[in-house]
């Protein structure tokens, strides 16, 4: 077991790539806080782990709110008194080009996907400073190509990707003992990508679907397992020389 | 659960074995569950370190190999096939370093790192993607590149320019073999400065070309250049290739994973 002894706290945990990643650090022996708005979900998954032997318990956090990132943070210390692996998982997508995109929607995902990557990290550091501890922020290949229908979502996405390195540059400067690394998935079967696909008029969401998947070299989207086994090898000590680096996980789709 | 990033009852290839990253590739990749056959030009020194492992325990078999011959590609091929009757996963790991500024290096020195770096690779992924394909268990092969296959730095040029060649050839390789459905996996590691012997060799020459003056110098420029504060170690870099090769990174192909304690963040 990689993670015994390790407290981590996932965003967006309750489902997806969260949810995965939830599991996956549960059996390999970390106590699991799912951090996520979504409460009946949430519950439901840490309750389940615990039912399977693991540990889990649910926090529920808008990530956007820098007042619950306290609230959350004060009560893992008085609970468990570290923090040593933070996820910064949690996420939305609302399709749209440069051109249809409103300042409302670009505002409302810079908010969730990249202020939240911020406030969570800044609070992370703060409290792992002493001991040290590993921040894995999720980008996506997006953050690294352009996907003419989601500008707002590039953009996020563009930003954790360098914001990432900025700060394990300074944690390691600092010498906190703290990496910070983005994780870049792909295109995987989530939710999120089902609603945003749900939420296109039926031809884009078509020709969505088929571009995409013509341009996955492996023909096939990702599992969410398969980004949370790679979210746990960052967590480990298996990574103790990285940070401020990238691991896309892709199917070769930013390969070609 | 056990181990995550289980290798048990995969069949390992790793060239240049005998040492440094190689060496340490065999152990961590043979107590992570796999069979590993380590090859090296270096007979003595090979045979030597895989007498080492067994005494572990670990299932391990050496087999001398010029990485840059194809009749050796042949020869430890079929002593892999023999010993274990398959292939799962191929580590390039075979190479050298020859530093000098671009005014002093001469064609010879730029053919034998192309030889010894680029054409091994060639050789290497032709070789186990013809074993690995029709089985249809597929596989997954690893590139060592290099920090100076993504940045300049002096005195690395031709150095760099085998190990650019290798990021690249890497993502070529991934996306061909994937789109042919060959079930294959190619990525490309790229460690920064590690405490082995071609870690001194890089240090010697930032002396040599007159940007330190003296070995202790230069090493402490390189650490100092670097985030986290110190030369990376063999396990780093293992530790990586362990958890490519494996099933958890099974939909990571053509990526290029950087690990060097924060320098190309910079």
């Amino acid at each position: 077991m990689r993670l015994t002894n390790k407290i981590a706290l996932i965003t967006g945990g309750a489902s997806g790539i969260g949810e995965a990643m939830c599991l996956r650090f549960a059996q390999e022996g970390a106590t699991v806080i799912v951090a996520d708005i979504a409460k009946e979900q949430g519950l439901t998954l840490a309750q389940n782990i615990n039912q399977q032997g693991g540990k889990a318990l649910f926090i529920k956090l808008d990530v956007s709110q820098q007042s619950q990132w306290q609230v959350a943070i004060n009560q893992i210390v008085k609970q468990y008194g570290q923090l040593d692996i933070l996820v910064n998982n949690a996420g939305i997508a609302i399709p749209g080009t440069v051109e249809d995109c409103t300042l409302a929607d670009w505002q409302r995902t810079q908010l969730v996907n990249s202020d939240a990557v911020f406030i969570g990290t800044q609070i992370a550091i703060k409290t792992m400073k002493a001991a040290g501890g590993s921040i894995i922020n999720v980008s996506s290949i997006e953050g690294i190509i352009g996907e003419p229908k989601a500008a707002a979502y590039n953009a996020s996405k563009g930003a954790v990707r360098i914001f990432s390195k900025s700060a394990a540059l300074h944690c390691a400067q600092s010498g906190y003992n703290i990496r910070v690394n983005s994780l870049h998935p792909g295109y995987v079967a989530t939710p999120l990508i089902a609603n945003a696909v749900a939420s296109m008029p039926e031809s884009d969401a078509l020709e969505f679907q088929q571009r995409v998947l013509a341009n996955i070299p492996m023909a096939r989207m990702a599992q969410s397992s398969e980004i949370a086994s790679a979210a746990l090898f960052l967590a480990s000590d298996d990574a103790s020389y990285m940070t401020g680096s990238e691991l896309i996980i892709d199917g070769g789709y930013t390969a070609h | 659960m056990r181990n995550s990033f289980n290798l048990d009852g995969k069949v390992v290839l790793i060239t240049g074995a005998a040492s440094g990253i190689g060496a340490k590739c065999v152990e961590v990749m043979a107590q992570c569950g796999a069979k590993v056959m380590a090859t090296d030009i270096d007979e003595q020194q090979g045979l030597k370190t895989v007498a080492e492992f067994k005494t572990q325990g670990l299932d391990v078999v050496f087999c001398q190999h010029d990485a840059s011959s194809s009749d050796d590609w042949d020869k430890a091929i079929a002593a892999t096939l023999a010993q274990f009757n398959r292939l799962d996963i191929l580590v390039n790991n075979a190479g050298i370093y020859i530093g000098g500024t671009l005014l002093e290096n001469n064609l010879e020195q730029l053919r034998l790192l192309n030889k010894i770096n680029i054409e091994s690779i060639f050789l290497g992924m032709k070789a186990a993607a013809t074993v690995m394909k029709p089985g249809g268990n597929g596989g997954s092969i690893i590139n060592l590149s290099s920090v100076a296959g993504l940045i300049g730095v002096s005195g690395h040029s031709a150095y760099g320019a085998t190990k650019g060649a290798a990021r690249l050839y890497s993502k070529h390789a991934a996306v061909e073999f994937a789109q042919l459905g060959y079930g294959i996996r190619v990525n490309s590691v790229h460690p920064g400065v590690i405490d082995t012997e071609m870690g001194g060799q890089v240090f010697q020459d930032l002396v040599d070309i007159g940007l330190a003056s003296s070995f202790g110098e230069a090493k402490n420029i390189v650490i100092g250049m670097t985030p986290l504060g110190r030369l990376g170690k063999s396990e780093d870099i293992a530790s990586m290739i362990a958890f490519l090769s494996s099933d958890a990174a099974s939909f990571i192909t053509g990526g290029e994973f950087v690990v060097d304690g924060g320098l190309t963040a910079a």
